[in-house]
């Protein structure tokens, strides 16, 4: 087991991409076993999805518009005075396919990754989670569970929400700068598949997963006092970011150009 | 009906538990002392397999904990009532969702039974009207006897303590006794207590073992306790600090 020096972060990676499955193993046959957690997992519901509105209609909004901005000004720049309404098609696919999904899924670790780490984890360093066990009530079936299904649900709802938001800020902006609004929403809707907005919802729900598997599992492996719960809580919401941003791009890539629809 | 054998456990270079061999029987109350630091609350988790031994067995009712998975180690912890050492109440849930979380899970029960249920078991611990609190609103000692309502609520069969009486006044420290007591004899539990209170180890417990260095030096009715030769027995339990224990 003495592996050499050098290649002991790579072993420390491993073991903690391990750590991962294993819990996501887990909790995917905990959905199927009995009791079901359903009053925690309306709470998280709320937690997760209404509480998270504000935030999300702030970032969707600014999102769209400053994307519409760039775009705007692209045309006007490139193209020539008068083809900027040929920007609607452009900015929808942007924000359905990529911004927002991924603005939802930094926010949501932000706001709900961190404070899943920082409950779990206090509940971790106080034994409650101990007591959890000791009374009958699985903590993967009791916390992680209802977490991970709110989260699988929520994300792509608010995304969803996040998406019209955007766009029509977007649309907005456009009006607002003297753009034909008939010729603009008129490209839009011409160019809009429901795919590439289906292909967005699935990343936010992929995105969901994660920031509620890496909150979980920081949570529960948090160790000794308040600074550990810390720890916990910025890691959970740095590796869920960084995962969230690195698996974006692998599944924009891997995703057929529209899902055949 | 616990059967502990040979058993091992460290944290890293902390080395704990040292080779246990204990055997509780059936419907016996035994109490633990030691210093403080010995390994008592961790060789009571490990009966309910809240911690893994690094090596050794243990087997309760028949059934060996460490090689279980999750859901035979459900079955086994619905005979355990665990009362921490520092309560553990969950402090997002009220005393009464306290109370009857492990009678919601454990038990079929009605709603208005449930309720019955909580105050009954508050009662039994000298708790009235104070079920829609949240634990950060109770005192240490009030904490403490929620978390002894918690565990005793769904009648385990076997019931653990750790430490009971510490921080609570001592009249109710000993109504905790009478309670340990009752207990046993009206409904047959087998208990384990973890104590440094000799007056309520004397009274509750049928047998007594000391562990010291990762070790039970010596298990023994308090009678035997007191007439013990080992030095170490006798330093700890008149609570000298002159004696073969050097290091506290
Ligand atoms: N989760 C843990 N991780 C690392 N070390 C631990 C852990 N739990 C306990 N220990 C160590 O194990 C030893 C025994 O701890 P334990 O809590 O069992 O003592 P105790 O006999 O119950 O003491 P007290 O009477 O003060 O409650 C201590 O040295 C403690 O530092
Ligand atoms: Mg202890």
């Amino acid at each position: 087991m003495t592996l050499p020096t050098k290649s002991f972060p790579f072993r420390l990676i491993l073991q903690q991409v391990g750590e991962v499955g294993l819990l996501f193993g887990r909790t995917i046959v905990s959905v199927f076993r009995k009791p079901r957690e359903t009053k925690i997992f309306i709470q998280q519901l709320e937690e997760v999805g209404v509480r998270s509105l504000p935030v999300v209609s702030l970032t969707a909004a600014f999102g769209g518009l400053v994307f519409a901005l760039q775009t705007y000004f692209g045309f006007h720049r490139y193209i020539g005075i008068g083809s900027e309404a040929y920007g609607g098609p452009i900015v929808t696919l942007g924000l359905t396919k990529e911004i927002i999904p991924i603005l939802v899924g930094l926010m949501v670790a932000g706001r709900v990754g961190s404070a899943m780490a920082a409950e779990i984890g206090t509940m971790k360093i106080t034994e409650q989670i101990d007591a959890l066990y000791s009374l009958g009530a699985d903590p993967i079936r009791y916390l992680v569970v209802p977490r991970t299904l709110a989260c699988l649900i929520m994300v792509p709802i608010l995304t969803l929400y996040g998406d019209i938001i955007g766009i029509l800020c977007a649309y907005f902006f456009n009006v607002s700068m003297g753009v034909n609004r008939v010729v603009y929403m008129r490209n839009t809707l011409l160019y809009l598949e429901l795919g590439d907005v289906l292909g967005g919802l699935i990343k936010a729900g992929i995105f969901g997963v994660v920031i509620a598997i890496i909150g979980s599992w920081q949570g529960l492996k948090t160790e000794g006092g308040a600074e550990g719960v810390g720890r916990a809580t910025t890691k959970a919401v740095v590796i869920s970011s960084i995962i969230i941003l690195v698996l974006n791009f692998f599944l924009s890539k891997a995703m057929p150009e529209s899902l055949g629809i | 009906m616990i059967r502990i054998n040979n058993l091992y456990k460290s944290f890293g270079p902390n080395k704990v538990l040292q080779g246990i061999n204990l055997h509780i029987q059936n419907g016996e109350t035994l109490a633990i002392i030691g210093q403080s630091g010995s390994g008592k609350s961790v060789l009571l988790k490990h009966m309910l397999g809240l911690i893994q031994p690094d090596r050794g067995s243990i087997i309760v009712a028949g059934v060996e904990i460490s090689g279980s998975s999750e859901v035979e180690l459900d079955n086994i912890r619905q005979k355990f009532g665990l009362l921490f050492q520092a309560a553990a109440l969950f402090d997002s849930l009220t005393v009464a969702q306290n109370v009857s979380f492990g009678l919601e899970r454990y038990r079929d029960l009605s709603r208005k039974e449930l309720q019955k249920k909580v105050k009954e078991s508050l009662a039994m611990v000298g708790l009235r009207e104070v079920e829609q609190l949240m634990p950060y609103e109770l005192s240490g000692g009030m904490k403490k006897r929620v978390g002894l309502a918690r565990a005793i609520a769904y009648e385990p069969e076997i019931m653990l303590y750790d430490e009971p009486s510490t921080g609570i006044d001592p009249i109710r420290a000993d109504a905790i006794n009478e309670l340990i007591i009752k207990m046993k004899q009206e409904f047959r539990i087998t208990s384990v207590v973890i104590t440094h209170d000799m007056t309520s180890a004397y009274k509750v417990a049928d047998r007594i073992a000391m562990l010291y260095n990762g070790k039970i030096v010596t298990v023994g009715t308090p009678e035997e306790l007191r007439k013990s030769d080992n030095q170490i027995v006798q330093q700890f339990i008149h609570g000298r600090a002159e004696g073969p224990i050097k290091e506290w």
